[in-house]
């Protein structure tokens, strides 16, 4: 079982998630180069977070024409499980493999701080482990972290049950407080804030169990058993 | 082939929120004495220079450009293309 992490230029969370992956959930994990393509072999793609090409334009639209998005959208219909976290979430929806878009935070500022998720939806490979309205204490760290969908798009997403994560409290500004999402078929999922921070009990003040169960799900839904 | 000078101007569509705008007229402009002011929309300008045959063809080629590639996102923002000689 193998899991593929995608690098591009100014991605800066690729090696945390590795560590996660290899270290804390012993997982054979491999660093892709955003130019590659990526092998068949790969069983789930994560695209880590970072500012791929310093946001330049607008966050995640330039690494969305990398050429491994190409293979990134053959594996999305394939459903093997694709997560995007932060800057990773920013390439998904803007390579249209996730609907809606991140607009900066109302605040304008970079929001680095904990706050509380609440799982929407525990159908998708990244969230089968969780109970439905588990919280999740979570850290975020964007300056372009606000969701927004018009409001036909998110009764679709209401309909298709795309919202996977909300914010406890209004944190940046999202449209109904929604802090990631998934495709109609639930296996790309993407989230601002960063499990791969909060995974560890040494860097988590408050919980790290709730975040484990991120990659706990990811396991079970490769039928890796501990 | 002319050089054209082709301004692109990226904002928000009406009803997407534009807190920068917001603060600059509220908590600058307003603050001071230009009381007359009622809006300000912040918008980001990429200037491309294009060989082209004639004006109209660069301007079609340019907004061709910005769609294909998504220079700006369809869903929130707008392009308004100028070009110049």
């Amino acid at each position: 079982m193998k899991v593929g992490v995608v690098v591009f230029p100014g991605s800066n969370c690729d090696r945390d998630m590795f560590h996660v992956l290899t270290d804390v959930f012993k997982l054979d994990a491999q660093y892709f180069w955003h130019e590659k393509g990526l092998p068949k072999n790969i069983d789930a793609v994560i695209l880590p977070g970072g500012f791929s090409y310093g946001d330049r334009l607008r966050a995640g639209v330039i690494a969305a024409h990398s050429p491994v998005i190409a293979d990134v959208q053959k594996m999305a219909k394939k459903g093997i499980p694709i997560l995007g976290v932060c800057n990773g979430f920013q390439i998904l929806v803007e390579s249209g493999l996730l609907p809606g878009v991140l607009l900066k935070n109302t605040s304008l500022n970079f929001m680095c701080e904990w706050t509380n998720l609440i799982v929407e939806n525990n159908k998708t490979p990244f969230t089968s482990q969780f109970k439905l309205y588990q919280k999740i204490p979570i850290p975020i760290a964007n300056g372009e972290g606000r969701y927004y969908v018009d409001d036909d798009s998110l009764k679709q997403l209401k309909k298709n049950n795309q919202i996977v994560f909300r914010y406890e409290n209004v944190v940046n500004g999202s449209t109904d407080r929604i802090a990631g999402v998934c495709n109609e078929d639930g296996n790309v999922v993407g989230m601002m804030p960063h499990p791969e921070r909060a995974v560890e009990s040494e860097i988590n003040p408050i919980d790290n169990k709730p975040s484990s169960l991120i990659f706990e799900s990811l396991l079970s839904s490769m039928g890796v058993t501990h | 082939m002319a050089t054209f000078s082709v301004h692109v101007t990226i904002e928000n569509k009406p009803g997407i929120s534009d807190p920068e705008g917001d603060t600059i007229l509220n908590d600058l402009v307003l603050k001071g004495t230009h009381k007359n002011i009622s809006k300000i929309k912040t918008a980001k300008m990429l200037k491309f220079t294009i060989q082209e045959k004639d004006k109209k063809t660069a301007e079609k080629k340019i907004q061709e450009i910005c769609d294909e590639l998504r220079i700006y996102n369809p869903m929130v923002s707008k392009v308004t293309i100028d070009v110049f000689e």
